[in-house]
């Protein structure tokens, strides 16, 4: 029998495999859902805007660090790693595939259909720079996904589009449900007395059952909102709510992550050429770009006034 | 025309408010329903009328239309299930089959058993401002509904928390806040206790009984418990294969039960009847209350105790349950805690089951379980209790090597069975009979039902089909191991695990049932073991632990105060009939009522 030292029974609280909104004491979870969205869009904007690899990479080290100060950092740890699995592939590809670079570092002789295998310096750097991004998205995605309210963002979405704000509520709802049964279902079958069947046939059958739950689950979760009256209403309230302190750093914050981004861009400091030669000057108002990043993505985190440790 | 109306010449506005307040908040006028696809109605021919502030508990085994009825009441049925559906239901005068369940929730909150698929939103305090939300209220109402329900309810604290970090008592008190955050002129609840622990369910209740009192809000609840919440009823609803077959107030209820439905009888009821005494009681206090009018409450339990013991040791033979294997209730299906003297484990014989001082350490948590001892002997049979979180649940995975100890070890004498709380998780096919051999099927009562979908099986067949699948191996187990395994499940189905378990012991495999229930661990344990905080704090037999708590006590002990280590309602009634026969003589006894 499979055994698991130190594992949690399971309970009514939710594992942590999954990764869930929480309320925490931090000015990313005490701003409103609609700015930290925004904000998040200006981090994921300026991840795609910039190609520079030091810029790239401070932009990864500011969102791992505002993590840190959202209190979601082991979570963003989990994602890092999670981004490195997906980016290390993307270069070795792009290594492999790119035959635009002048400065060949090995030589793989003759592929056949796929032509001299020359890899160059160039397409290294500039798959390092694609991962980057990746990483950056991926980041800033988990971010946005521990620290701004679904509930809040669903509430805006139901303004604008009722239907795919339903289908998001169940779907949101759904996932932590059909998680915690296929740990339940999957613990069942290791009591029985062969220990569980084994194998890829007997993973669809559990699978088979989890879905087969799931209608009973997905039943469920539909009464609930028929009879919250869910359907009866087309708009949800407009709620007025005072912008906050954090709510005018957290907008500011982001209209600078992305201003700063496109000034580096286009006026040139993080000027940026990955083929046929690299070109990636590394000068001080590059260095000035960074500080400046790293510098306005963290600082709306310096004000913890109003919120509750 | 009321007679005020007729002297002031006319219908004024308060008597017409008045005359309109008192119609029927629900009424059900011949109404007859089929699930789609079903060949037997689930509701048939119901005619009921539901008075404005009455808490009416709706009583009646698994599957006889409770939940049906509730989800008719709400709209849901026939809007959300389809089906086909005769006669009216009116909700507030609204028909139920003009307007659809959106509509109606304005006017009733419906709460349903599983609390984790009630809960929708994220946030406590989405969940709450939902309902207002989606009816059309302007923001300042919303703000203002939450806040009030979430002080009505004792929830504030809770607002700012993630639906999925709440307790299983903490979700079922949000649901019900979402469910009353429109203020509903109805509440409909379906079994909302039975996911609970004894204190959550108990706190669920008197949350009731308070919005009931204080808010005059209409309560239609079904609940298989009824000793939980019969005190605080107005009114008892029974149901049989969806029809009414009693409608009347708790006393004439439990009068109806005794002679009609025994296993819709409270064991306080149940106690008083065998006993001879009467009016049967709604609750505890009004138990004790006749008792001690009467002149029959044991009043020095010591020397009831002393009196009580040598007659139920005189009485009570090994493997001599004192009811017919007919009676229904787990109470009555056989007295194991005071059948025959416990068996401690700490025999000389071979233990079925050994932990040594085990702990149950989280790498980055608290510890879960601390340095349990725990010794089972082959034959014995045990009731794991206390409240949610006190480890039970760990233990028993613990016992069958689902998890491993961080420090400590366990011995087995061979294999532990273990049965998880939810059946339904045994179940992976379409058919109960690729579920297990057609002998093992047999053996567990189930043939003739291998065509069936498991899902489609009633609360005991699906725990006894669980119950085949994990113990069909090979080699007998020679531990038991049962978590909760009578949640949702009514007295019968309660009482036919207890015998299935008792007969279990009686063939020498250990049995450990993790349960909140006192009802089913004195009818099928001998021994009990309380954990609280991960550690045993208290460890004997069934009938020292289960008698003299307040929490963890069977209704006959909590009426007795726990004379004689009286559990069930037949050590009870034999307690009575003992003590008053040596202290009173038959001549008060007959004074008292009582029969023969």
């Amino acid at each position: 029998m499979r055994r698991s030292r130190g594992d949690t029974a399971t309970g009514g609280r939710m594992a942590p495999g999954i990764l869930l909104y929480r309320r925490r004491a931090s000015p990313l979870h005490a701003t409103r859902a609609g700015v930290g969205a925004i904000w998040a869009l200006c981090l994921s904007g300026a991840a795609l805007v910039l190609y520079h690899p030091l810029a790239l990479a401070v932009l990864v080290l500011a969102v791992l660090l505002a993590g840190l100060a959202a209190g979601v950092g082991r979570e963003l740890a989990r994602s890092l790693r999670m981004a490195l699995v997906v980016a290390l592939p993307i270069v070795a590809i792009n290594v492999l595939v790119s035959r635009n670079g002048l400065t060949v570092f090995a030589r793989l002789g003759d592929l056949g259909p796929f032509g001299q295998g020359d890899l160059t310096v160039e397409a290294l750097v500039y798959g390092a720079v694609i991962a980057l991004k990746v990483t950056a998205l991926m980041l800033v995605t988990t971010l946005a996904s521990l620290a701004v309210d679904p509930d809040a963002l669903l509430r805006i979405c139901r303004r604008l589009s009722f239907r795919s704000a339903l289908t998001a509520s169940l779907a949101l709802r759904m996932l932590p449900l059909l998680y915690a049964d296929s740990r339940r279902l999957a613990e069942a079958q290791r009591t029985r007395p062969d220990g569980g069947s084994r194998g890829a046939r007997a993973q669809a059958t559990l699978l088979g059952a989890v879905l087969a739950g799931s209608l009973d689950r997905a039943m469920d979760v539909a009464a609930t909102l028929e009879v919250r009256g869910f359907a009866a209403a087309p708009r949800a309230p407009r709620l007025r709510r005072p912008w906050s302190r954090h709510d005018l750093a957290f907008l500011a914050s982001g209209a600078a992550v992305l201003t700063l981004a496109l000034l580096g861009r286009l006026a040139g400091p993080a000027a940026f050429t990955a083929y046929p030669l690299l070109h990636a000057p590394v000068g001080p108002p590059l260095l000035a770009l960074s500080a400046g990043l790293v510098l306005v993505v963290l600082l709306p985190f310096a004000d913890r006034r109003g919120i509750a440790s | 025309m009321s007679e005020r109306a007729a002297a002031s010449g006319g219908v004024s506005k308060p008597v017409l408010a008045a005359a309109v307040a008192s119609e029927p908040v629900l009424t059900f006028e011949h109404v007859t329903y089929h699930y789609p696809g079903a060949p037997g109605a689930a509701l048939d021919d119901v005619s009921l009328a539901i008075e404005p502030g009455q808490l009416c508990l709706l009583a009646g085994l698994s599957g006889q239309g409770k939940s049906t009825l509730l989800r008719a009441a709400a709209g849901l049925v026939p809007h959300f299930h389809g089906g086909r559906f005769a006669g009216r239901v009116a909700l507030a005068g609204l028909d139920t089959r003009e307007h659809g369940p959106a509509r109606l929730g304005t006017l009733a909150g419906s709460l349903f058993q599983d609390p984790e698929t009630q809960l929708v939103m994220s946030s406590v305090n989405a969940e709450l401002a939902l309902a207002l939300e989606s009816r059309g209220h302007s923001a300042a109402a919303v703000a203002r509904g939450v806040e009030e329900v979430a002080l009505a309810l004792g929830i504030d604290h809770l607002l700012e928390r993630s639906t999925h970090e709440l307790s299983g008592g903490e979700q079922q008190r949000v649901a019900l806040g979402a469910a009353l955050a429109g203020r509903p002129r109805v509440l409909l609840l379906d079994e909302p206790t039975s996911q609970l622990d004894p204190v959550a369910g108990d706190e669920l209740i008197s949350l009731l009984r308070r919005l009931n009192q204080e808010w005059d809000t209409t309560i239609l609840l079904a609940e298989h418990r009824l000793e939980r919440c019969l005190a605080c009823a107005d009114r008892v609803i029974a149901l049989d294969h969806g029809g009414v077959v009693h409608d009347g107030e708790p006393a004439s209820f439990l009068e109806w039960a005794a002679a009609g439905a025994p296993a819709l009888q409270t064991p306080g009821a149940r106690l008083f009847a065998l006993a001879g005494l009467r009016p049967a009681p709604v609750g505890v206090k009004q138990a004790r209350a006749t008792l001690r009018r009467q002149g029959a409450l044991p009043g020095d339990a010591a020397a009831v105790a002393a009196t009580a013991s040598a007659g139920l040791a005189a009485t009570a033979s090994p493997g001599t349950p004192s009811a017919g294997p007919a009676s229904p209730g787990p109470a009555s299906a056989g007295t194991q805690a005071g059948a025959r003297p416990p068996r401690l484990g700490r025999g000389r014989e071979t233990p079925a089951l050994h932990l040594r001082g085990v702990w149950h350490e989280l790498h980055r948590g608290p510890a879960i379980l601390r340095g349990v001892q725990l010794r089972v002997a082959p034959g014995e049979s045990i009731a794991l209790m206390g409240r949610n979180g006190a480890g039970k649940s760990t233990l028993l995975r613990h016992a069958a090597g689902l998890l491993t100890p961080t420090r400590g070890r366990i011995e087995r004498a061979g294999r532990v069975a273990l049965l998880l709380q939810n059946p339904g998780d045994y179940f992976l096919h379409d058919r109960v009979e690729d579920e297990l051999s057609p002998g093992a099927l047999a053996r567990a009562g189930l043939a003739g039902m291998g065509a069936r979908n498991p899902r489609d099986l009633s609360g005991g067949e699906r725990q006894r089909l669980a119950l085949a699948i994990v113990t069909d191996g090979e080699t007998e187990p020679a531990v038991l191991a049962l978590d909760e395994p009578t949640r949702g499940m009514d007295r019968r189905a309660k009482a036919e695990l207890a015998a299935d378990l008792r007969a279990r012991a009686a063939c020498g495999q250990a049995v450990i049932v993790a349960t909140h229930d006192p009802e089913f661990a004195c009818a099928c344990a001998t021994r009990a073991v309380l954990l609280a905080d991960g550690r045993v704090i208290a460890d004997g037999s069934a009938s020292e632990l289960l008698a003299g708590g307040w929490y963890f006590a069977t209704e006959t002990a909590r009426i007795l105060g726990g004379a004689g280590g009286a559990l069930t309602p037949e050590q009870g009634a034999e307690l009575l009939a003992g003590a008053m026969r040596d202290e009173t003589a038959v001549p008060v006894a007959t004074a008292l009522g009582m029969r023969g």
